[in-house]
């Protein structure tokens, strides 16, 4: 793994209403790389992400970010968290929102004309944001996370429900940032999108499954398509009976 | 705490307010509304009209408030904001103190106008100085508000926070003094007045229509009332977590 580890998690346990979510997770993310957090829905992959943003109440294991236990002050300004339903103000305009998150992280205005472009709203930046569509909200939500420049980007399945070329300019995007130096952690329940990434997390039911490059997971199994690799490791695992 | 995100939030709040005209005419247009209608109720009775509709200038932003904050702030909650908020470098204190500042400029507007419009052309009158009754319903929206962010943090839904106006406000609407005086009451009910903020907050308006002063009883009234809302914003801030389950 190339680079030190922007986020370090051991022993990671998490019960959600009595139930265990996450049952002893580690792994590390290499520090500039584009990580695929995959699996299916409810296979704990919000859960996981909230814990490394430090907003979930963990039961035990140790989570560090950047250095730092998650979650800590230092880590306010440096850790982007785009939650899957977007978290903006539906009753302002575009602008408005970014110019409330800039004014509270302490970033020059001319930040927003930036990241504007970035997730490609230049058009709508005066619309109220509630008028949006699901896409266009859900690229406020990106863009407001962008205005930091965060060091560790996590981010919710920040492209179900965009149109494919949206969706490859995002990818694209997320590759420049990373580029740049920005970690990003991106979850999917989409196996396609494991091809955009240096490393994969493969989780299922609260499970580690692997933690690989793609073409590491490739290799170990025998499949060319992705998809077909993740059946392949969970048949592993679980013989049918 | 910092000054920047404490003002900024505070634009945001009013920012937010003012995208929504209506509510801005409800805010402003009901309180004089149902003074009107107090009037016309009272019209064979105008001591009682006097007596109860100097002191409701100054309690009309206490419910108002309440609604207005609990809804605003159960969105934030239900949409993700707060959740995002608290993942920034915000302190607690910079959204309370935000919500409060907007609210407090809401409050001094809606009062104004109600009073100018009570004491102009409704042909009230108080003993006391318009200003106090302002500053007064100011301190109301303030408490109004608090309580507000503190019960919203038990709602789950709208429909339950609106449920809480009849449930945290009538009581304290029907027990203050305003409708009976204190004293008539049965003895149980007066001990529970006692604790309720909103008594202290008509006595003083009270004394201020009817002596033209805070009265004898003012520092404990305007002690009671600033009191009561840094408590309930502590216990709102106890309701704010950065992380949950």
């Amino acid at each position: 793994m190339a680079g030190p580890a922007a986020i370090a998690v051991e022993g990671l346990r998490v019960k959600r209403g009595g139930r265990r979510v996450l049952r002893d997770l580690s792994f590390a993310v290499a520090s500039g790389s584009v990580t695929g957090l995959l699996g299916p829905s409810g296979c704990g992959k919000t859960t996981l992400m909230r814990a490394i943003v430090g907003v979930q109440i963990v039961e035990s294991g140790r989570v560090e970010v950047l250095g730092a236990a998650a979650g800590s002050p230092p880590l306010r300004a440096r850790v982007g968290y785009v939650t899957q339903a977007p978290s903006v103000y539906g009753d302002l305009s575009v602008r408005e929102n970014l110019r409330y998150f800039a004014r509270v992280l302490g970033v020059p205005q001319e930040r927003i004309g930036r990241v504007l472009e970035t997730v490609a709203l230049g058009e709508q930046a005066e619309q109220v944001a509630s008028s949006l569509s699901g896409g266009q909200m859900a690229r406020v939500s990106l863009a407001t996370a962008l205005l930091g420049e965060p060091r560790l980007l996590v981010l919710d399945e920040p492209t179900v429900g965009l149109d494919p070329v949206l969706r490859r300019d995002l990818w694209a995007t997320f590759r420049e940032l990373a580029t740049a130096g920005t970690t990003l952690l991106v979850s999917s329940h989409v196996m396609e999108e494991a091809e955009h990434c240096d490393e994969l997390l493969l989780m299922r039911d609260g499970d580690l499954l692997a933690a690989e490059s793609p073409a590491a997971l490739r290799a170990r199994t025998g499949r060319e398509r992705l998809d077909e690799a993740f059946l392949a490791l969970i048949e592993e695992r679980e013989p049918a009976a | 705490m910092s000054a920047r995100v404490t003002r900024a939030t505070a634009l945001r709040v009013l920012t937010q307010l003012r995208r929504d005209p209506r509510t801005i005419v409800l805010l402003l247009g009901v309180p004089p509304f149902l003074l009107t209608l107090l009037k016309g109720a009272y019209h064979q009775d105008p001591q009682t009209f006097q007596h109860v509709g100097g002191p409701l200038v100054g309690l009309f932003p206490f419910s108002t408030m309440f609604v207005v904050t609990s809804i605003t702030m159960l969105r934030e909650r239900t949409t993700g904001t707060l959740e995002r908020l608290m993942s920034l470098p915000l302190a607690k204190l910079d959204l309370l103190f935000g919500y409060g500042i907007a609210f407090a400029v809401v409050a001094v507007v809606q009062a104004t106008l109600t009073s100018a419009y009570a004491f102009g052309l409704l042909g009230l009158d108080v003993a006391g100085s318009t200003a106090a009754v302002v500053a007064l319903a100011v301190g109301n929206a303030l408490l109004g508000m608090s309580l507000g962010l503190f019960v919203s943090a038990f709602a789950r839904t709208e429909f339950q926070a609106v449920q809480f106006m009849p449930a945290f406000v009538f009581p304290q609407l029907l027990l203050c003094g305003l409708f009976v005086a204190r004293d008539q009451m049965i003895g149980v009910l007066q001990i529970v007045a006692d604790t309720m903020p909103l008594t202290y907050a008509f006595e003083a308006l009270e004394s201020v229509a009817t002596e033209g002063s805070l009265g004898s009883r003012g520092a404990l009234d305007v002690s009671v009332i600033v009191g009561s809302i840094l408590l309930l914003l502590a216990l709102g801030a106890l309701t704010l977590r950065r992380r949950t389950a």
